[in-house]
């Protein structure tokens, strides 16, 4: 797919993620702006994905670690086909397969149930694992916010996914720097995110502008490196494409009200 | 029935030789392959071992992501680490129905030496609240093989917790989860119970028989589904009621029949027998048992008054 058919999707999916969340009346718009373009990069471009047999056992995954931004992930799959884009007015609704975070059981496409931070990575690297036991060829992907890195469990996952030098994973970090009660150096200080992945055995790929389409697919496209987890480091904007809510910390768990909406989509008019 | 064996003994056997019969069983530890006793599996299929070392919630969310790839994770590690990687159970295993099994050894106040630290009194409670969880504590290595096997050929995810004492091998019963056992029948009295406390019930059974009672002892293997058919019938039928567990007198199989009772209208006297809210301490195993009233005399004495 082209770069400009691209960038259509992911203002199609910026316009899905504000009705939902609008229409829901709550739900994480942020960080599911942030996310966008690693995620319409995955499913319309690089992986190996059928959205009509979404149980096919052959093909890629994905684990959306920071499970809030849901919106971006629904918007991604409803528009790539596995489920109409009606269900988008469901969001967070009794009985719906868009549930408030990403939920296996309920949702086709959806490869885990997340929401409580810090288990993607683990839950991929045993994907990963599972996949080289069973001689299984897919990669598996997991999309992780920059907060939940505070989670111990994430630096458990990547020393084990250096060990098994699982090769056919790859990590994304959304790296908004903005968490819930403020920016992630004001509660938690993450440091030098590149030398400490690094540092537990990932080979590193850092993206200045991790919500620039063409520079995610082009490291997404970077051939795996033997014996080696690969871990891109996305620096992107809180809130992308929505001028009052890039990089505003009040924006990670507010839905916009009916005069937001309207000035969100005319900015995503495109 | 002179020999003993430990049930995580019997768990270690029964992964070796299922490992044989399906190749989707994968066995993961977290540097506690030498106690949770699964290292002949792993010197077998070491392709099918996993070592997580010291990060149980991570072995738990590894497990979660390999059972999605068609394999049958066990994952085993000490029952005090429940609480430790709880939320990867919940969230990483139960909240989407994934078809991992947590076989926790060490369960109880009979870990012994090790103290309280390391003493599980609470991984019943833990686990049965959970949806969609199945919970299993085997009484022997018969029924722990039996257990085994009938976790890898369900759908869903199981809790096995065994124990580190080696005990009584009796000999085998009939095994459906969910299904208890009448292991004595009786009339004025009914024990129910599950693992190693099986054993203890029978001592105190015989005690109890020698002072002119006729107690019935129902092994409750499965405390998810509780098999409540039987646990109303013997209810009703002895009248007199008293569960016995090696885990707090809160959340766990004791509390597991008082629903079932409660529910099931069922007249009754009831109580339970075990460890009394509060947390174990160091001492041999079978001293440590003594300690909080559960040898087979001590229940003999409770039950008789």
């Amino acid at each position: 797919m082209d770069t400009p058919a691209l960038k259509n999707i992911c203002t199609q999916v910026r316009r899905d993620i504000i009705n939902m969340t609008a229409n829901a009346g709550s739900g994480h718009p942020g960080g599911s702006l942030s996310a966008v373009e690693m995620l319409v990069a995955l499913y319309f471009d690089v992986m190996n994905v059928d959205p009509k047999n979404p149980s096919d056992p052959t093909r890629d995954r994905l684990v959306l670690s920071k499970g809030h931004a849901a919106p971006a992930l629904y918007g991604v799959l409803g528009e790539k086909g596995y489920f109409s884009t009606e269900e988008f007015k469901n969001f967070r609704q009794l009985h719906s397969i868009l549930q408030g975070h990403p939920d296996a059981k309920k949702c086709p496409g959806v490869d885990a149930s997340t929401g409580s931070l810090g288990q993607g990575i683990s839950i991929a690297v045993g994907m990963a694992l599972g996949a080289k036991a069973t001689n299984n060829p897919c990669h598996v992907y997991a999309i992780c916010g920059d907060g939940e890195l505070q989670e111990g469990l994430v630096w458990e996952a990547s020393m084990a996914a250096a060990h098994y030098g699982l090769d056919n994973l790859t990590v994304l970090v959304d790296n908004n720097g903005l968490q819930i009660d403020g920016s992630n150096d004001e509660v938690m200080s993450l440091g030098d995110l590149n030398a400490k992945f690094t540092a537990f055995g990932y080979r590193v790929i850092e993206l200045g502008d991790g919500n620039d389409i063409e520079a995610v697919i082009a490291a997404l496209k970077i051939p795996p490196m033997k014996g080696k987890p690969t871990l891109i480091l996305c620096h992107t904007h809180k809130g992308k494409g929505v001028s009052f809510m890039e990089d505003q910390v009040g924006w990670h768990g507010k839905a916009p009200n009916e005069e937001q909406r309207a000035q969100a989509l005319k900015e995503l008019e495109g | 029935m002179s020999e003993t064996k430990a049930t995580r003994a019997a768990y270690g056997e029964a992964l070796a030789k299922l490992g044989h019969e399906n190749d989707k069983i994968v066995v993961l530890d977290a540097d506690l392959s030498h106690a949770t006793m699964t290292l002949t599996f792993a010197k077998e299929f070491p392709d099918r071992h996993f070592n997580a070392g010291i990060a149980e919630a991570n072995m738990v969310d590894m497990a979660a992501g390999m059972s999605r790839m068609g394999l049958i994770p066990f994952c085993s590690t000490f029952a005090v680490f429940a609480g430790r990687s709880y939320d990867q159970i919940r969230n990483g295993i139960c909240y989407p129905h994934f078809n991992v099994k947590m076989a926790f050894t060490h369960a109880g106040v009979t870990v012994g030496e090790d103290g309280g630290s390391h003493q599980a009194i609470e991984d019943i409670a833990l686990m049965r609240v959970l949806p969609g969880m199945t919970v299993i504590c085997p009484c022997d290595a018969n029924e722990t093989y039996q257990a085994v096997k009938a976790a890898a050929e369900m759908d869903g995810p199981v809790y096995l917790r065994l124990a580190r004492l080696a005990t009584p091998v009796f000999d085998p019963m009939p095994f459906t989860i969910g299904k208890g056992n009448v292991i004595v029948d009786g009339s004025d009295a009914v024990l129910f119970t599950c693992g190693i406390m099986v054993n203890e019930c029978l001592k105190a059974a015989e005690l109890l028989r020698q002072k002119g009672m006729n107690p019935a002892i129902v092994n409750l293997h499965t405390i998810k589904p509780i098999d409540a058919e039987l646990v109303r019938a013997y209810a009703a039928k002895c009248k007199r009621v008293y569960t016995v567990e090696e885990h707090s007198v809160i959340g766990g199989l004791g509390d597991a029949v008082a629903d079932v009772l409660l529910s099931g209208g069922v007249a009754c006297s009831f109580k339970k027998i075990g460890v009394q809210d509060c947390f174990g301490q160091s001492g041999k195993a079978m001293e440590v048992l003594a300690e909080y009233g559960l040898t087979g005399a001590q229940i003999a004495q409770t039950i008789a008054g």
